[in-house]
């Protein structure tokens, strides 16, 4: 697999930071990597006096011992991800096919899982659930992290602190930061209700939780809050990128700013924009902190995503087998997100 | 060129900048600063729907706090937490830093289909697994133990830090390693005492990364750890402070807060390794 475009490194604080003074702490690195490079310096000479023939000859062989010792440096993970990760997901399509409930390994029943979650009317609640939580969370998230990521791009007063401020949702305990949204939402002392209330924008209070649609608002509103600061802030690692030149020529050929975002910024950052969103999909698609802590699937499992589903069928009911079967509906989707990933990494590695 | 436009020109970033930044940093803080001042509320005033909710009106008190301290096992969750996040943190480096060295490095075969398979494992999200994953563990006697977690996290750490640091480790010139080996350094010890110390920017940014991960995560530790006194914290301050129809709003919030407090601090000092993290997690 290729590198791909390496957008991280340009804010990255190795030292080939574009702008910004950087830290004592990244100066000490760099100067690290400065002592690093002498010191190869040094090794170039004595190479050069081996002979360039004893050079070659020796780093061949070096080749050749590669393979044992790449497969001994991967072996430890190699054998977790077999038996933590590749195993269970077996044992979830198993599972799938069987009647297994808790404390009893079940039989095959071929797909019978599947039919029956088909024509549960829960379970299509639940699938359309996920699709509208996660288009408009999407959507959001999408819009409002470009309109962000433009504005922290030309922010230079207090760049650091304001950064900071936007990305803190992202990094705090989404299952802690919840708790609070229920708090702001609680039925009879939500601060949301008492500040409309108090601009008299309504006059009672507005039931958020108990609400199906209200409800179905609210997760995708925490969901947005929490995920917004990775879209701000890839999209702005996005927009560094891009040549300054390139604005100073559609400037100079007449373009205003919506012509210029419209042509040469939204161009320029759609393989970054797709990334972020395939990356959101998945992420979003398969929540279950923000929807189980606030409603837990409620009201009348109007917030069900295939997570919450699937945790209170094969946890809370003990119906294993049903259970797996609701969650390896995320599957396909995650496929899909892998296999258009590695095309675009792949295309992108032969353009480079 | 009259004072008044001169006026209107420098303080046009002030409208069309910094005004409409505002919307997006308060959405972002409030709920945060939501979550401090209440539990410093007393429940007199939390509970009075006619005191105004943005500050503390009627003094301040710890009693949310001391009510987590003696009424739960607060203090054990949080060291459960950290004991946990700092173990699988540690496994999830070494294992990745090793792994990460011959996917960036080195030639051998069957390269390309492990690093497919790192990126599709780093893509998997937890809710995928947590069913299979309960059986795996009952079936290792760890379930109701924080070895559970200890050993189940590392499953989405260690794809996470090896596609972190084989991205880093391709930054680095290969020369360097090149000489230390024509030196007579073999590949482990080219990897720790060359590799290793000009990468550590790299290693320090996975090392974060998994803490917080670990630190933060809830449905692993919600369905494998049952004991109330064998809880994480985030576990532990949703399930145990909500009795019945009892909330513990102070409580909530004053767990809340502690349990953010060590993330927020970690965040403050290592800012730009957040940032870096965090993008070349989605853009490497």
């Amino acid at each position: 697999m290729g590198a791909p475009p390496d957008i991280g490194r340009l804010i990255a604080p190795t030292g080939r930071r574009p702008r910004g003074r950087g830290s004592s702490m990244e100066r000490v690195i760099r100067l690290k990597t400065l002592n690093g490079r002498l010191k190869a310096l040094d090794g170039d000479v004595a190479k050069v006096a081996t002979g360039g023939e004893a050079r070659a000859r020796a780093w061949s062989e070096l080749v050749v011992q590669d393979t044992p010792v790449a497969y001994t440096f991967i072996a430890p993970a190699f054998f977790l991800l077999l038996f933590l990760v590749a195993y269970p997901f077996v044992l979830s399509v198993w599972f799938s096919l069987s009647d297994a409930r808790v404390g009893d390994a079940g039989v095959f029943v071929g797909l019978d899982n599947f039919r029956r979650l088909l024509t549960s009317s829960i379970f299509l609640q639940t699938l359309q659930n996920s699709i509208v939580f996660t288009a408009l969370a999407l959507g959001l998230k999408t819009a409002l992290g470009m309109a962000l990521a433009l504005l922290l791009f030309r922010i230079t007063k207090f760049k650091r602190l304001i950064r900071g401020a936007v990305l803190l949702p992202f990094i705090v305990p989404t299952a802690l930061s919840t708790l609070v949204w229920w708090w702001m939402f609680e039925p009879m002392y939500s601060v949301v209700n008492w500040t409309l209330k108090a601009l008299h924008i309504v006059n009672r209070d507005i039931p958020w939780l108990p609400d199906p649609y209200l409800a179905m608002f609210t997760v995708i509103l925490v969901n947005t809050w929490r995920g917004l600061p990775f879209f701000a802030i890839t999209l702005l690692a996005g927009l560094v990128s891009i040549p300054r030149e390139l604005y100073e020529a559609a400037e100079s050929d007449g373009a205003g700013p919506v012509g210029r975002f419209w042509h040469v910024t939204l161009p320029l950052l759609k393989p970054v924009l797709a990334v972020v969103i395939l990356f959101s999909t998945i992420f979003t698609l398969a929540d279950f902190n923000i929807v189980y802590v606030l409603t837990k699937g409620g009201p009348m499992n109007m917030t069900h995503l295939f997570a919450t589903y699937s945790f209170a069928l094969g946890l809370q009911s003990g119906q294993i087998g049903q259970g797996a079967a609701v969650s390896l509906f995320l599957f396909p989707i995650l496929l899909f997100v892998v296999f258009v990933q590695l095309r675009t990494v792949r295309k992108s590695t032969i353009y480079e | 060129m009259s004072s008044l436009a001169r006026w209107g020109r420098r303080s046009r970033p002030f409208f069309t900048l910094y005004m409409p930044t505002m919307p997006f940093v308060l959405f972002a803080l409030f709920p945060l600063y939501f979550m401090l001042v209440t539990s410093f509320k007393k429940n007199a005033e939390l509970y009075d729907v006619n005191s105004v909710p943005f500050w503390i009106g009627r003094g301040v008190t710890f009693g949310h706090y001391e009510l987590l301290s003696k009424d739960t096992f607060f203090w054990s969750w949080f060291v459960n937490s950290l004991m946990v996040s700092v173990a699988a943190t540690v496994i999830s480096v070494v294992l990745g830093v090793l792994a990460a060295y011959p996917l960036a490095r080195l030639k051998f075969p069957g390269a390309e289909s492990f690093g497919v398979a790192i990126f599709i494992t780093y893509l998997v999200p937890p809710t995928l697994l947590f069913l299979p994953l309960s059986t795996v563990v009952n079936r290792l006697g760890l379930s109701d133990s924080l070895w559970a977690l200890v050993v189940t996290y590392p499953t989405f750490l260690v794809p996470f830090c090896t596609w972190l640091l084989m991205g880093y480790f391709r930054t680095v010139p290969k020369e360097i390693e090149e000489c230390a080996m024509l030196d007579g350094c073999n590949r482990l010890q080219t990897l720790i005492r060359i590799l290793l110390p000009v990468a550590v920017p790299g290693v320090i940014c996975a090392a974060l990364f998994a803490f917080t991960l670990s630190w933060n995560e809830f449905l692993y530790s919600l369905v494998f750890v049952s004991p109330a006194e064998l809880k994480t914290l985030t576990v532990g301050v949703f399930s145990e402070l909500i009795r019945g129809d009892i909330y513990y709003w102070g409580g909530l919030m004053a767990g809340a807060c502690i349990g953010s407090f060590p993330i927020v601090i970690a965040y403050v000092f290592f800012l730009d390794y957040y940032v870096s993290g965090l993008t070349a997690g989605a853009v490497k």
